[in-house]
């Protein structure tokens, strides 16, 4: 089941869980994740091979969807 | 092993548009600045020990003073790659239960190898296009193509405190999103031979960099 997670002080926490054509839980997925967008957290989808992607839509399909915070120079 | 990131980003680190004067890091500029960092290395120690030398060649009971310049000039580099090493510094990891569910993700993220890495060393490994990241906490060591050199990134992620693996998981995610635009974005802090950064290092922590020095030397 594809999952909307965010890194936090808790280590993570999952937001949403979805499966396709369950629309009430799309919406609520969508709308936690623009959330998350306005609060400044930055969505990256991690593939298998061990790369990642910057998203900015939620992509529907995806298994993991993980919300990170911005990072600077130290 | 994770599959090295070879290609560009679609998309750069959103993080870019707050330090939009730099120019996005690439292997030239990598090397250039590798360059760089050797003739400052070099532009301390060597008036130092010229001066000492003279002096003592001139005058011998000068000899106090040209032993206060050589170890000005042994211990100013030190300093530089003290600073490079310090950004793979760890906290004490906290067995809590934040800490263990963050290092449930960041298990996932890693492979099998690089998994076994962190839980010796606390650091994870990332091959990538400019060479091969270890990385902390705080920021991460590019170990170049050869092995030979390395660059020490400082880079801190925003926001209130979080769990150890948390810090890892979200540089290793922009790492991997865009690998030139973490480059950028963080602050290289030094840049120089491995074993200068290599015996800063916790000992405990030293496995890593030699993997990742196998790693790129094997490619």
């Amino acid at each position: 089941m594809p999952r909307l997670i965010r890194m936090d002080q808790a280590g993570h926490t999952t937001l949403a869980e979805w499966t396709a054509g369950e629309e009430h839980a799309v919406q609520r997925a969508l709308s936690a994740f623009r959330e998350e967008l306005d609060r400044g957290y930055i969505a990256v989808v991690s593939h298998q091979d061990g790369t990642a992607e910057l998203v900015r839509e939620l992509p529907l399909d995806a298994p993991l969807v993980i919300m990170r915070r911005p990072i600077a120079g130290g | 092993m994770h599959a090295a990131l070879t290609s560009e980003s679609a998309e750069g680190l959103p993080e870019l548009a707050s330090v939009h004067w730099r120019p996005r890091v690439d292997a030239r500029l990598l090397a250039r600045r590798g360059r760089v960092w050797t003739a400052w290395s070099l532009a301390h120690p060597v008036p130092f020990t010229a001066i000492g030398v003279a002096l003592v060649a001139l005058r011998p009971v000068l000899a106090p003073i040209s032993i206060a310049l050589f170890v000005q000039a042994w211990i100013i580099p030190e300093l530089y790659a003290n600073r490079g090493a310090k950004v793979l510094q760890q906290r004490r990891r906290a067995g809590d239960d934040a800490e263990r569910t963050a290092l449930l993700l960041l298990g996932d993220l890693l492979d099998t190898s690089a998994r076994e890495l962190h839980a010796d060393t606390g650091l994870a490994v990332q091959p990538g296009a400019l060479g091969v990241w270890l990385v902390g906490e705080a920021g991460a060591v590019l170990v170049a193509p050869g092995g030979r050199r390395t660059f020490c990134y400082c880079v801190r992620v925003t926001g209130e405190a979080l769990p150890s693996s948390d810090l890892i998981a979200h540089l290793l995610l922009a790492l991997r999103a865009d690998e030139a635009g973490f480059a950028t974005v963080a602050n290289l802090t030094f840049s120089g031979a491995r074993w200068r950064v290599r015996r800063r290092m916790a000992a405990d922590t030293r496995p890593a960099l030699d993997a990742a020095v196998r790693i790129v030397r094997d490619r």
